[in-house]
């Protein structure tokens, strides 16, 4: 065993001290008839030959490409000294802060990863993580049934895919009932949540709605009238979910500015690789009114017996371990280790080091669009986005496979992500973030513009 | 309230000073948000410090040094497995070609990765006997509702709607029963056996038509194999329900039991438990899940699949109706799934039983030398954990599991998990894990033997321990009653740029 | 020794009759055993409580506690200072402690109660 201490002398001990003839003997309270076939595995590989298999595997990923995948997922620019924190052994090989007065590092740490994100969301109470964005989502979802006593939650359909998909399992458990709110069709609001819809959905002889959950800015890259959804919402005495996108708060009005109750969203924005899907950073922000039904873990200050500040895991009474059954989630193991990441992240950039990345971002994806649109490929939808946005192409699943022959990861072709959705089909969802070069944009541009056929980029 | 203590820090908000930091990111255009409407633009930037790199580096590595790790010494936390997490584990997960690739990577780009996760499926249902695995859950509790939202699939795809309770033993994790409840579930607590193993008389009457499931930790909670666990598998099955394990606890038992293969139908396994993938001071984990050959339609989507050719993909949107669906975005913890893989590659299938033989070995010697110190409730081998109590040093000093906990902290050794199993008075959970040596496995049980000690002879020492901690017992009672959850001081202005 | 004019519900809670108005709370032994209680959730006024019947929950630093109502009857009143100080539940249980007070119909639901003597025992003996 590559890790284990153990001499045949200390084995010997240990077994003469216990009074058992051989370690066989302490698994013999397992019935015969229930004992293991052998592990039919393979042999242990020496950490040579395994770190060379790793780098293998590795390397037969593509990571190498121009690429404009965003999608809830973005590329970044990591500080380097937010990874080395993060190699800190005092971090990573802690447990949960049970023990206060031997866990004041990431007690505090915890407590200041509240305190920037409740700067970021506007909200005063932010749970200590959740898994992602989409269990966050879930998980605000059922917050507002608790607070209303409702049971049905509206969603607009310019949520992720995979979050409304999470929603409809984590609200099957019980007795729930979820609807989507449709987008507008057409005309200058096209691809945002359709007000109208919604004041229906809210209204008549309907089971009263719980929450109203919308995203800004939506799937699509757009940018949603979140007042007056939250204005409709709280008119029918429903509660208001933003889904958000952290890094987009240094520039866009924050949830607390447009009536949010609840906050949700995704952190991995906050220098957390992209690492095919997580570990990412569920963030759960609420107004303190709903402090008694946020789940998870959160942290407070408080003084030791000396008087001295520290910082301690509170209102614990929520929690699976002692609400057992009636607790408010059954979350126990979250992502601390990557909102210490997501803090450090934003200790480093500071507010106008925040406001750069969302700013940056925005001028790419602008120089984007106008690189596509030259080429022919113009917007699916008009109204304003910040850093991501959908293009028309034709066949456009098809020419993102070519284009991927080319070295370019034209986002995602939303055939792929969004089958059901006709007025997807031609559509690419593209995102620039300020480490999209312009040499990028352009070799993007000339591509398409060959496999489109029309004017070359000159 | 002061910060007056050596290694205390003051909040980034208290060092911010504005003009400080920069220099990370290129200055954009000034024109750049000119396209958004004002409406949607925040009028007030965030009121988030101003630091410069120097200062944020030393703020958290000072921050750091006030924790207790793995890495800093022993962490016996029962039912934790604080075990040593090998460092490639954290190399591998930082390769380019895994730590860049974006979720949403097409699957011709994604091979490494794919053939890593559908390899660990493999891997990890030969361990568990199950049929197959998804790794889509991010921790234990999201794998158990996985498999309990299985459970349910199951039973309505048979028309089988009338099965809504849960049974568990009180001695369970609170997750089992959170868990139950999340997925529409009543919860009937079952008591434990006085040899703290399952009640098979109490399970066979309160199991019936009306159960779904029932969801035993082995080994429970108390470090004990489930002896009865034939029988109560036999018993579950007759009633029509499932059987859930709790697999907290397969760090025990790798290559000596495998759940699936004695019967149960769904558990879950986590890898930040067994398999080393750090804890992170509460997470990231990652919790797969197995089943039996009944619950596979209803995995969840997507799941990683290997063509005829032998090149990977993963399921479409759609694909498979039965799925429960998605618990999350994308595909999973994946960055904690590399490490699982490291792990378990390095060890094979003998080391793999080597680790549970250590972990039970460790178990039963400090067992053995705190036995006679402390009440051992349970006097049976134990497995990878036992259950130690100090209700008698309580009868006899008024010196309380908690008291004894604290003053291992003035001794450099981070205290069991206390007050659980709930079962138990005065309890303490104490896990070794496979990768403590003999000599600090002595000098734990020595301290712990020398409080005991000192609990008669300066119980008022004991009492107000730590002394050498960073800061004392701290008042929770003001803290939950007067919650302060963020810190409040800045304005939130414009301040001028750093650069 | 209890307070000897009050009646006793085996969960631990007390019940003061005056009329047809009571008022309810829990017993000392009951807030020393939950330890320093940071939180009481109470049902609004308007409501009705069934006897034996769960009316709220009390939390302390790390446990929780159903509340189960002496009598049947329709909540009057709270009280309100428990919001801001629950300790007071710790420090005068049976005084500025109190939790609800009900408006009871029917006054013989008070035999089904434990006297003073019995809760008392009860309390010896656990």
């Amino acid at each position: 065993m590559p890790y284990g201490p153990h001499t045949p002398a200390d084995r010997t001990r240990m077994l003469e001290a216990i009074g058992v003839a051989s370690v066989d003997d302490l698994f013999d309270d397992i019935p015969a008839a229930l004992r293991a076939s052998p592990l039919a595995l393979p042999d242990g590989q020496s950490e040579l030959d395994l770190a060379a298999h790793l780098e293998a595997l590795a390397e037969r990923n593509q990571t190498n490409l121009v690429s404009f995948l965003g999608a809830g997922a973005y590329r970044h620019y990591q500080p380097a000294a937010v990874d080395q924190i993060l190699l800190r052994s005092e971090w990573y090989t802690a447990y949960t802060p049970y023990q206060p007065e031997v866990s004041q590092g990431t007690l505090q740490s915890i407590y200041e990863y509240q305190s920037l994100l409740a700067e970021l969301v506007g909200l005063d109470v932010v749970s200590a993580s959740h898994y992602d964005g989409a269990a966050a989502t879930a998980e605000a979802a059922l917050m507002t049934c608790r607070a209303t006593g409702r049971r049905r939650i509206l969603v607009s359909r310019a949520v992720h895919r995979h979050y409304r998909e999470t929603l409809v399992t984590y609200l099957s458990g019980g007795d729930f009932e979820l609807a989507e709110i449709p987008v507008v069709a057409h005309g200058p609001a096209a691809g945002t949540t359709d007000l109208a819809a919604l004041e229906r959905l809210l209204g008549g002889a309907a089971e009263p709605v719980a929450g109203v959950i919308a995203g800004q800015p939506n799937f699509y890259g757009l940018l949603e009238p979140m007042a007056e959804i939250g204005r409709l919402s709280h008119a029918a005495g429903a509660l208001f979910v933003a889904v958000v996108e952290p890094v987009s708060l240094a520039v866009l009005a924050p949830p607390s500015e447009y009536g949010a109750d609840i906050a949700a969203g995704e952190g991995q924005s906050l220098g957390i690789p992209a690492q095919y899907g997580g570990p990412y950073l569920g963030i759960l922000a609420a107004t303190e009114a709903l402090v008694r039904q946020i789940p998870g873990r959160l942290v407070g200050m408080t003084a030791d017996l000396e008087g001295q500040r520290a910082f301690v895991m509170t209102l614990r009474a929520r929690e699976q371990d002692i609400r057992r059954e009636r607790a408010a989630s059954n979350i126990c193991t979250n992502q601390a280790l990557l909102a210490l990441a997501a803090s450090v992240y934003l200790a480093c950039l500071g507010p106008h080091g925040l406001r750069d990345v969302a700013t940056l971002g925005a001028a790419r994806a602008a120089e984007l669009e106008a690189a596509l649109a030259g080429v022919g490929a113009g917007r699916l939808h008009p109204g304003p986005y910040l850093n991501e946005f959908i293009v028309k192409v034709p066949d456009a699943a098809a020419v993102h496979r070519r284009l991927l022959d080319r070295g370019i990861l034209a986002g995602v072709a939303l055939a792929d992500l969004e089958p059901d959705d006709p007025s997807l089909a031609n559509g690419l969802l593209v995102c620039a973030t300020e480490v999209t070069t312009p040499d990028e944009i352009r070799r993007f541009a000339e591509a398409l513009g060959a496999e489109l056929g029309g004017a070359r980029w000159a | 309230m002061g910060v007056t203590g050596p290694r205390l820090q003051q909040t980034l908000f208290e060092k911010s000073r504005p003009g400080r930091g920069g220099g990370k990111i290129p200055h954009p255009p000034k024109d750049a948000l000119d396209r958004l409407p004002p409406a949607a633009r925040r009028t007030n930037p965030p009121a988030l410090p101003e630091l410069n790199e120097p200062e944020v580096v030393r703020h958290y590595v000072n921050l750091s040094q006030l924790n207790f790790a793995v890495d800093t010494g022993f962490y016996p936390l029962g039912s934790c497995t604080m075990k040593f997490n090998p460092k490639l584990n954290e190399w591998a997960a930082r390769l380019p070609g895994f730590a860049g690739l974006h979720p949403l990577a097409p699957d011709a780009t994604a091979q490494g990765t794919l053939e890593l996760l559908w390899e660990l499926e493999e891997i990890l249902a030969e361990i568990s006997g199950m049929a197959a695995v998804t790794l889509q859950p991010a921790a234990g509790a999201q794998g158990e509702l996985t498999g309990i939202l299985m459970i349910r699939a199951y039973h309505r795809s048979r028309g089988d709607a009338d099965r809504l309770e849960v049974l568990v033993p009180d001695s369970s994790h609170g997750t089992n029963p959170a868990t139950a409840s999340m997925a529409g579930f009543k919860t009937v607590t079952i008591p434990s056996a006085a040899d703290g193993g399952v009640d098979l008389a109490a399970f066979r009457s309160a199991l019936g038509p009306r159960t779904a499931a029932v969801m035993i930790t082995n080994p429970s909670t108390l470090g004990l194999f489930e002896a009865r666990i034939g029988e109560l598998l036999e018993a579950v099955h007759e009633a029509g329900a499932l059987a859930y394990m709790d697999g907290a606890n397969l760090n025990a038992i790798l290559g000596r039991f495998k759940p699936g293969e004695a019967g149960f139908d769904v558990m879950h396994i986590n890898t930040h438990k067994t398999f080393s993938t750090p804890h992170g001071g509460g997470g990231p984990g990652a919790g797969p899940v197995g089943v039996g050959p009944r619950l596979v339609p209803f995995l969840p989507s997507p799941r990683v699949l290997r063509e005829t050719d032998g090149s990977f993909r993963l399921e479409r949107p759609g694909e498979r109706p039965a799925s429960i669906g998605r618990l999350r975005a994308f595909v999973g913890n994946t960055g904690v799934l590399v490490r699982a893989y490291a792990y378990l590659r390095a060890h094979g299938g003998d080391g793999l039983r080597e680790v549970s033989d250590d972990a039970v070995l460790a178990a039963n010697y400090l067992k053995s030398r705190l036995a006679g110190t402390y009440d051992i409730p349970y006097e049976r081998h134990c497995k990878h954990e036992f259950v130690a109590s100090a209700a008698t040093i309580k009868r006899l000093t008024g010196i309380r599991t908690l008291d004894i906990a604290k003053r291992l902290l003035d001794y450099g050794f981070h205290p069991p998990t206390i007050y659980f199993p709930h079962t138990v008075e005065e309890s303490m959970l104490i896990e070794p894990t496979e990768t403590e040596a003999i000599e600090t496995l002595d000098a734990f049980a020595d301290a712990m033997i020398t409080r005991a000690a000192e609990a008669s002879d300066s119980p008022d020492v004991v009492h107000e321990a730590p002394h050498t901690a960073p800061v004392r017992r701290l008042d929770e009672a003001t803290a939950a009653r007067q919650p302060n959850l963020r810190w409040r001081a800045m304005s939130g202005a414009e301040t001028p740029c750093p650069d | 020794m209890v307070p000897q004019d009050l009646r006793y519900t085996k969960d631990h809670e007390w019940v003061r009759l005056a009329g047809d108005t009571a008022t309810v709370g829990i017993t000392q032994f009951a807030a020393d055993q939950l330890g320093d209680i940071v939180f009481v959730e109470l049902p609004a006024a308007g409501s009705s409580v069934t006897a034996l019947a769960t009316f709220g929950v009390v939390e302390s630093v790390k446990a929780v506690s159903d509340l189960f109502s002496p009598l049947s009857g329709e909540v009057t009143e709270t009280n309100p200072a428990l919001a801001g100080k629950p300790e007071l539940v710790n420090t005068d249980p049976y005084g500025e402690g109190w939790m609800v007070r009900l408006s009871v119909a029917d006054a013989t639901q008070l035999d089904g109660l434990l006297d003073p003597a019995a809760y008392d025992q009860l309390i010896a003996e656990a």
